[in-house]
């Protein structure tokens, strides 16, 4: 792993809104390089919401948001520089593991690992030239968790990245969520289930 | 960026071959729909090379819509449209190269076949190539005003139907130059012709920018 450079995430007094609604307000979080967050809190509370909020898809009530890189001086904006994984898996059922992965990199741009390296880091090389369609649930997961390997971004956005996973890929997520960190890597997840990593940094939503 | 571009296009095409279904769907529509027209007409085969045109027309256009309705919905919904959002690319050179793609799938083989289908409404040879040429143009309009119509639908599960109320009054002109240019006789050939292809010149240029606007809605 080689791109990440510090980075350093902040977002400050963010707010969304839904129509009329406000979803949740006053979410502070200061992420620096090499530190994990999990936001928690019940169902409906906002979580997805605060993620999608963060990747771009939805406008900010208010609030600020920013993500440094100390040495990389361009300032390409946000949407390009983290991975979001989220309930929907953004793969093809008709195409191959290989095939989605191969597009998930030309999109994204930026490769770092192969699609047979990506998917060996998550025991499903077996798979590779097999249609998604046929994959069970977890084994998808592990496809779509594939991609964070696939192209280097420094900020990972993970909607309840355990969800299907069995211990065995709980684990195998865990190492590389830790090498995603030790190398200078941000990552915010939104989840039930802790990945149990020293200095896990804790937002709770929803604390009324 | 032409990497990413040519990674969208392929992806759409090597999409739409495994599923099947578009581009297939469209023709035999096509097809049914100029078959249908002489036994509805009758045995006047004057009046069927008369409107000939008109009718290859109107089948191309019905057949465009058909398959619209999934362009971007089938992205929507499997989360692939918010990897996209992710893109260094801009969304509009996406949706640009996703209608191309889509265009090539449903549209080109339409324009193919035009001539063959014209025969069977005994268009002579020269109106046949008219046809086929104000096709190659109008049907990229379609297209892509049909584009903007399935980025606003895109979250609605039955939007065929929406669609249609949207796009068909935006095809209209592209339907009147078309024809016209099509029907030599009335009106010489190439003035409409000229209209017809800055019709799909600026639908080409204008429509991504809206149909991605509405597709960053939709991503809410």
């Amino acid at each position: 792993m080689d791109i990440t450079q510090r980075c350093h995430l902040l977002i400050e007094d963010l707010s969304v809104a839904r129509g009329e609604r406000v979803v949740f307000g006053g979410v502070y979080l200061q992420l620096g390089s090499g530190e994990l967050a999990e936001v928690t809190g019940p169902n409906g509370v906002g979580k997805s919401t605060l993620l999608r909020a963060i990747a771009g898809f939805l406008p900010f009530g208010s609030g600020r948001m920013s993500l440094v890189e100390s040495e990389a001086m361009d300032s390409a904006p946000l949407a390009e520089r983290l991975h979001y994984v989220g309930h929907l898996d953004g793969l093809k059922s008709a195409l191959t593991a290989r095939e989605n992965l191969e597009i998930g990199l030309g999109i994204l741009g930026r490769g770092r690992l192969t699609p047979l390296e990506a998917l060996d880091r998550l025991e499903l090389a077996h798979v590779l030239d097999l249609p998604v369609g046929y994959l069970s649930a977890g084994q998808r997961r592990r496809v779509a968790l594939a991609r964070l390997l696939i192209a280097d971004r420094p900020l990972w956005l993970l909607d309840e990245p355990l969800t299907a996973l069995d211990r065995h890929a709980r684990a195998l997520l865990k190492t590389i969520v830790a090498g995603h960190l030790g190398s200078g890597g941000l990552m915010l997840a939104a989840t039930h289930e802790p990945l149990g990593l020293q200095g896990t940094i804790q937002v709770r939503l929803g604390a009324r | 960026m032409i990497r990413i571009l040519l990674v969208v296009f392929l992806r759409d095409v090597m999409l739409a071959r495994r599923i099947g279904g578009g581009g297939v769907l469209g023709l035999v529509f096509f097809l049914s729909l100029v078959t249908v027209v002489p036994f509805a007409i009758g045995p006047d085969l004057r009046l069927l090379s008369r409107i000939g045109p008109a009718i290859l027309w109107i089948a191309a256009l019905l057949a465009s819509l058909l398959g619209l309705d999934r362009l971007f919905q089938a992205d929507h919904e499997d989360g692939s449209l918010d990897q996209m959002l992710l893109s260094p690319t801009p969304l509009e050179l996406i949706v640009l190269v996703k209608c191309m793609a889509h265009w090539f799938v449903t549209g080109l083989p339409l324009v193919l076949l035009s001539p063959l289908f014209g025969l069977m409404l005994d268009l002579d040879g020269s109106a046949l190539w008219a046809v086929a040429a104000t096709l190659l143009v109008g049907t990229p309009a379609f297209t892509f005003l049909g584009a903007i119509g399935a980025a606003l639908t895109v979250t609605l599960r039955r939007g065929g139907l929406l669609l249609s109320i949207l796009v068909v009054p935006l095809a209209v002109p592209v339907l009147i130059f078309g024809v016209s240019a099509a029907q030599s006789g009335t009106v010489p050939f190439l003035t409409p012709f000229l209209v017809l292809c800055a019709l799909g010149l600026a639908s080409v240029a204008l429509a991504p920018i809206a149909a991605a606007a509405a597709l960053r809605g939709a991503a809410e």
